[in-house]
């Protein structure tokens, strides 16, 4: 045994296998299309998600809502309602003054200053959206405590309401938050070269005003909290993405003692950034379990989810780009107004800037300038929404450059080769702060044209417009960042979260062989049972079959951080991969010392910890957990057991890229807009499982072509939420969408072992500007150049009567 | 208080009898009274399907059923329509075409496919998606979804069992 140990012995053994590149490409199960080990119990009703658990004496919680977008709470009058039979309680937020924090908010960028109003479960004296919490009633029956709510008698003192992001920060616009003075949030900006330089250099300016609107992120299961607290502990379940952040919000708040609270993400029914959040429900079901010491239970309806679980997006934007003449793009300066809605929550302010470290998109943008000024209104909080600032950043960096291309009389795909970063560039230092890892976008987009024949499609285009349809085809070159991650840079120091971003990985083989892994990352639906279950299972020479992974769950494993930001493989499944190698270490120096090997000689080969040359002499996974767990003839100095614990720092984000072309049809009768193909090539790098990559995808096209063409979160102008529902708020239904083609090209990751890259939020990255440079391509013709989503029939039969008497006027 | 009405269903083959408030809908008797959680409710406006069980073999929305007008019915659940040993030709559909992702409108999406292939079985990739019209899937862009029905569909087992269901 060398100096140090069998400790530092495994280490090293284990650093050596995370610079083995090829132990992923080489593996028996990794970029296998494994079948889900999720899926038996989901297909057949078995899943079980918060909202199918019960505990004996569960009671029922529903909230009394404000109908009033702003308003003083002048009384509340509860006694009718706590008259009912089966009704314990009704609290208002005068009965929640014992907590000892309100929610969080977690972003202090450095430098800038963000205002930051407390924010309660329950509204004290005034409310500043429709649907703010004003009351709680708890009793027996999911339907009795409705009616009970009915008759919780609010009196309201209605005020003014600042709806308009941009008449927000007029001067005598109603204040959400009176005690700031000002409706205004933050100013942060971001510039990377000299953007006035650019500008003067330029010989053709493009600019526009683009529209980014607010949306849902609208999971098909609502959230739901279910709260157990007894004898000074409590148990949570809550569809979050976040359990262990919920944990500590909910022990700094409620005063327990951290490791008194153990929260369970169980079978979580979608999130979509929805569920990153610290609601106010989260901490005022446990404060009521605790306070009626019973279990009480509250699952958010549809109507109350359009209102009350955070929008995303909402952006106005200012956008301007210079070029040469030969197309080389000499500055990009966008000027984003975000409408934060009326509060901050958990990462509300931060979620513009995101966009920002990506504001260059794909291109050697030498001067890239982006300034937010964030803004209050008489809304629901807007936050992380799939992509989160990137689908916003990228549409607007495409949109404007298939302008540019038509300013310069260039094709638009010769305009993007011509200004994309250079695949020997990488890792490239982006004038955004940040540096891409890795990248070829001309192969992507060289992919996408073997799909795609532009030529072909022209020629289809103008037949079809000779008959009197209008065909279109758009791309989107795009990349973003993900893997949120390092903690040096996205937490306080430049970024701002007030966090760590590592994740963590515990890898225990049992005494068969058999393995548990337990993840601090924490899946909605993405497959992580099956693809971290694929990581270990080639790094131990097991079958994916017995290896088992855990998630979710406070109460085992080590600390996590939860499922955001395209972050859970490129972070969470390189942690496994580490755990797995040093539990593969260890392994090999028990092998070694039990065959009087070299550690360096033992392989692992065809499922067996075998001497090099000698595959006859060889201990399987289940032999070295037996020696391990005997632990009488183990190596000296070593530990029994056969478990490790990894903590994963990563050097630096992922910056997986694509190409997506979207050929659509519009009718100009009727504005209608059909996508009648869509082709997606992204690259994030070597598959993990591709089948899980071609679903992440698809969904995320979905998202993307939902809010290009139908979905939108609409307020009038006395801050009345009126798409309040799935009969008013329009998700795409299969009868819209087409059939996805997608491929894939990979470029490695240099940034961890596994190569990968993150591509949960890839598709609606891309999609929206690919679905509006279509409906404008269709639409050139009749001299339209841009019209904001979502792209509604009446929009676009707007645009174009606009056009034609325009164009007759003239 | 509110009276009670007794309701008897046969659910996946077994006869129930419950005392209900009259306004309680099937898809909270099947879930809070009959402890089948299979079945979701992912809306309050009866769009997004995620409820829809058999109701005398053809697909419906349990939330707009009021458990008393289901008196005397047979219902199909999720939980009836194979087990984990033997699943029926759509479950098996689902799983290898990676048909769900966070599951939640799964049950619903397979029973409204089930009540489309016994209508129509062989239908058009058009068809089922204008079938599944009244299922909301956020998760996988109805790509892989609409892939299994048709994959279903083509195993003639499908049919068979649809058959079977049905005349249970």
């Amino acid at each position: 045994m060398s100096a140090g140990g069998p400790e530092a012995e495994i280490a090293r053994i284990a650093a050596k296998a995370a610079h083995e590149r090829d132990t992923a490409a080489a593996g028996l199960h990794v970029g296998q299309a494994l079948r889900r080990k999720e899926d038996p119990r989901l297909i057949t009703g078995r899943g079980r998600y918060v909202d199918d658990l019960t505990l004996p004496g569960t009671l029922w919680a529903a909230l009394v809502r404000s109908p009033e977008a702003h308003a003083r709470i002048v009384s509340i009058d509860s006694s009718q309602a706590t008259e009912r039979a089966g009704v314990h309680g009704v609290f208002t937020g005068q009965d929640m003054t014992n907590l000892q924090a309100p929610l969080p908010m977690a972003w202090g960028p450095p430098g800038v200053e963000v205002r930051n109003p407390p924010h309660w479960p329950l509204a004290r004296d005034k409310v500043r959206y429709v649907g703010d919490p004003v009351a709680v009633v708890i009793g027996e029956d999911r339907y009795r405590v409705m009616d009970a709510v009915e008759d919780v008698l609010v009196e309201y003192e209605a005020l003014p309401a600042v709806v308009d992001p941009e008449a927000a920060l007029e001067e005598d616009a109603p204040l959400v938050h009176e005690e700031l003075g000002t409706n205004k949030i933050h100013e942060w900006p971001l510039e990377g070269g000299d953007v006035e330089q650019g500008f003067a250099e330029a010989e053709v300016i493009v600019e526009r005003r683009v529209v980014n609107h607010r949306t849902s992120g609208a999971p098909i299961e609502p959230r739901a909290v279910l709260a157990d607290y007894r004898a000074g502990s409590v148990t949570v379940w809550s569809s979050t993405q976040i359990p262990h952040y919920t944990r500590l919000f909910l022990a700094l708040m409620l005063g327990i003692s951290e490791e008194k609270v153990r929260v369970i993400a169980p079978e979580v029914g979608g999130g979509f950034g929805a569920k990153l959040q610290i609601y106010g429900e989260e901490i005022l079901i446990p404060w009521c379990s605790r306070r009626l010491g019973m279990p009480v239970k509250w699952v958010e309806t549809r109507s109350e989810h359009m209102a009350t679980s955070h929008h995303g997006r909402d952006q106005i934007a200012h956008v301007r780009m210079g070029a040469k003449r030969d197309g080389t793009i000499t500055a990009w300066h966008v000027r984003i107004l975000a409408d934060m809605g009326a509060y901050n929550m958990f990462l509300t302010p931060l979620i513009p800037s995101l966009g920002a470290f990506v504001m260059g998109g794909c291109y050697a943008i030498p001067n890239v300038k982006t300034e937010i000024v964030g803004v209050f209104t008489n809304k629901m909080s807007t936050d992380a929404i799939r992509g989160a600032g990137r689908p916003e950043a990228t549409h607007m960096v495409e949109v404007t450059l298939e302008q540019l291309a038509q300013e310069l009389g260039m094709d638009r795909l010769e305009l993007r080769r011509k200004n994309f970063i250079p695949e020997d560039a990488f890792p490239y230092q982006s004038a955004t702060a940040v540096v891409y890892d890795s990248g070829d976008y001309e192969k992507t987009l060289a992919r996408l044209l073997e799909h795609v024949d532009v030529d072909a499609f022209r020629r289809e285009q103008e037949q079809a417009r000779r008959q009197g349809t209008l065909r279109g085809l758009g791309f989107s070159t795009y990349t973003e960042i993900c893997g949120l991650a390092p903690s040096r840079v996205a937490g306080p120091p430049i970024v701002g979260v007030q966090a760590g971003f590592w994740e963590s990985a515990m890898v225990r083989v049992h005494n068969t062989g058999a393995v548990t892994v337990y993840t601090g990352s924490s899946p909605h639906g993405q497959g992580h049972e099956t693809g971290f279950a694929q990581i270990a299972a080639d790094r131990l020479g097991v079958d994916p079959s017995v290896v088992e992974v855990v998630h979710g769950d406070t109460g085992f494993g080590p600390e996590g951080r939860g499922t955001y930001g395209s972050r859970s493989l490129a972070v969470g499944g390189e942690s496994v991969a580490q755990a797995a190698n040093q539990v593969a270490a260890k392994a090999k120096l028990i092998v070694a010392h039990k065959l009087e090997a070299a550690p360096e000689d033992i392989e692992l080969r065809d499922g067996k910890f075998a001497v090099r040359g000698s595959p006859d002499k060889g201990m399987s996974l289940a032999d070295v957990a037996g020696e391990a767990y005997l632990g009488i003839d183990l190596p000296e100095g070593m530990q029994p057991g056969l478990e490790m614990t990894n903590f994963y720092e990563p050097e630096n984000f992922v910056f997986p890229f694509g190409a997506h072309a979207c050929m659509v049809e519009v009718d100009t009768e009727t504005g209608k807009v059909d996508v009648v193909r869509y082709v997606a090539v992204d690259d994030c790098g070597p598959a993990i499982n591709p089948m899980l990559i071609a679903g992440q995808v698809h969904g995320g096209i979905a998202h993307a072509i939902g809010q290009a063409l139908y979905e939108r979160i609409a307020y009038d102008e006395n801050g009345q939420l009126v798409t309040g529902t799935f009969v008013d708020y329009a998700l795409p239904t299969a009868a819209e969408l087409p059939s996805f083609e997608t491929d894939r090209t990979e470029t490695p990751s240099p940034v961890n072992s596994l190569g990968v890259k993150g591509v949960g939020e890839a598709g609606t990255i891309a999609a929206s500007a690919a679905v509006t440079n279509a409906v404008i391509d269709a639409l050139r013709p009749l001299g339209i150049t841009y019209i904001n989503m979502p792209l509604t029939p009446m929009r676009v039969w707007e645009a174009i009567q606009e056009a034609q008497n325009g164009g007759a006027a003239a | 208080m509110s009276t009670t009405v007794p309701v008897r269903l046969k659910v996946n083959g077994v006869k129930e009898e419950i005392d209900v408030q009259p306004r309680l809908l099937l898809v909270h008797a099947l879930r809070d009274r009959l402890g089948l959680t299979g079945t979701h409710v992912g809306c309050d406006t009866s769009n997004c399907g995620a409820c829809t069980v058999h109701l005398d073999g053809r697909a419906v929305k349990s939330c707009t059923v009021l458990a008393v007008q289901a008196d005397g019915a047979t219902v199909t659940t999720i939980e009836g329509m194979g087990s984990e040993d033997q699943l029926h030709p759509l479950q098996e559909a689902f799983w290898n075409d990676h048909g769900l992702q966070c599951g939640y409108c799964t049950p619903g999406m397979i029973m409204a496919a089930a009540g489309l292939l016994a209508e129509n079985p062989n239908p058009t990739e058009e068809e089922v998606r204008h079938a599944l019209e009244g299922n909301l899937c956020r998760c996988t862009g109805y790509h892989n979804i609409v892939r299994a029905v048709l994959d279903a569909a083509k195993t003639k087992s499908a049919t068979v069992a649809q058959q079977q269901e049905v005349t249970a």
